[in-house]
């Protein structure tokens, strides 16, 4: 094919990583994503059946449901090189099972929480604790406005004090573009130390 | 090099996971963790002289690969579940129309820190 070998230079495949962005339902997870992202958020599907459910779920195994779990995700080029990917995790928490394949090769995360219910997003704040996955906590206000101070949240989640606590607003790309700064600082602090 | 799995495979995917013929020309058959999320996929081109002619929705996959795509972005583009898609790439894969070149391995205990700094510079330009 003509100019094929020009193709062939200018497309070498890049590298890639990904970072996730979790959290309780409706927190700003995609809202997260799509600030910073290069693109417009894509989401795939995933079709479930109900043996993927669990076993405690006697309920659905009755019924025998077919459902989905979606996942957002977004990109960021970081060089010609290297692109890294941001994905939502599914917010339900039934689908942590799916997390597990998520936080595979994970750089770290982002768990995103809202202060008016903090508690929607301890579950996944154990999910990456258990795993030993880095996390950094993005706080994000509700309308931009943050009534307590990181560190009154950092107590309220029981946090370690290597984990990062930021006041953020997942409508605004460079305060997510911050945390994200905020997770990768942390990443290599702690490379550092274990040298 | 011949690939016979498509003859033998028919078109039930639930059956891809029992197949006896797991092996083709030698090689072992890609597997489904071949292909993560983030892969990156490439079509080969030109296609290999004696690739079997794509069907057409393995040619939908081809064009969305002509410049680097990766897993989930190309299903969410076809608007198909990734599981479905990673099936139809192994085919492809099997039969040299594509490539997949892995994510950048990453190790809570080998922290690659010139990866890391490339990261935060990349951000840092947004």
């Amino acid at each position: 094919m003509a100019g094929s070998d020009v193709t062939a230079q200018a497309a070498t495949a890049p590298d890639t990583v990904k970072i996730l962005v979790a959290g309780g339902f409706g927190v700003g997870k995609t809202t997260m994503v799509g600030s910073v992202s290069e693109i417009v958020p894509l989401r795939t599907e995933e079709p479930l059946t109900v043996a993927g459910l669990g076993v405690d779920d006697l309920d659905g195994i009755e019924e025998k449901k077919a459902t989905t779990v979606a996942l957002d995700f977004g990109r960021i080029t970081i060089s010609r090189e290297l692109v890294l990917y941001l994905f939502g995790t599914p917010g339900q928490q039934r689908f942590w099972f799916m997390w597990n394949d998520l936080a595979i090769g994970a750089l770290g995360a982002v768990v995103l929480v809202d202060v008016r219910r903090p508690e929607s997003s301890f579950a996944a704040i154990d999910f990456f604790e258990r795993r030993r996955i880095p996390f950094v906590v993005g706080v994000n206000g509700f309308h931009g406005e943050h009534p307590y101070p990181a560190e009154d949240i950092r107590e309220a989640l029981a946090l370690p004090e290597h984990v990062r606590v930021l006041l953020c607003d997942a409508r605004d790309r460079e305060s997510c573009r911050d945390v994200l700064i905020a997770l990768i600082d942390q990443l290599i602090a702690a490379a550092v130390r274990a040298d | 090099m011949s690939v016979p799995a498509r003859e033998v495979g028919g078109d039930d995917s639930a059956g891809r996971l029992v197949r006896p013929f797991t092996l083709t020309g030698g090689r072992t058959r890609p597997s489904r963790a071949d292909f993560t999320l983030i892969t990156t996929l490439m079509a080969v081109d030109p296609p290999p002289v004696r690739a079997p002619r794509p069907q057409p929705e393995q040619l939908r996959i081809l064009r969305r690969c002509a410049r680097p795509i990766a897993v989930a972005e190309l299903a969410a583009h076809l608007d198909l579940p990734v599981s479905v898609v990673v099936i139809m790439l192994c085919d492809l894969l099997e039969a040299g129309l594509i490539t997949a070149h892995p994510p950048h391995p990453v190790s809570a205990r080998t922290p690659d820190l010139d990866l890391l700094q490339k990261v935060r510079d990349g951000l840092g330009r947004l």
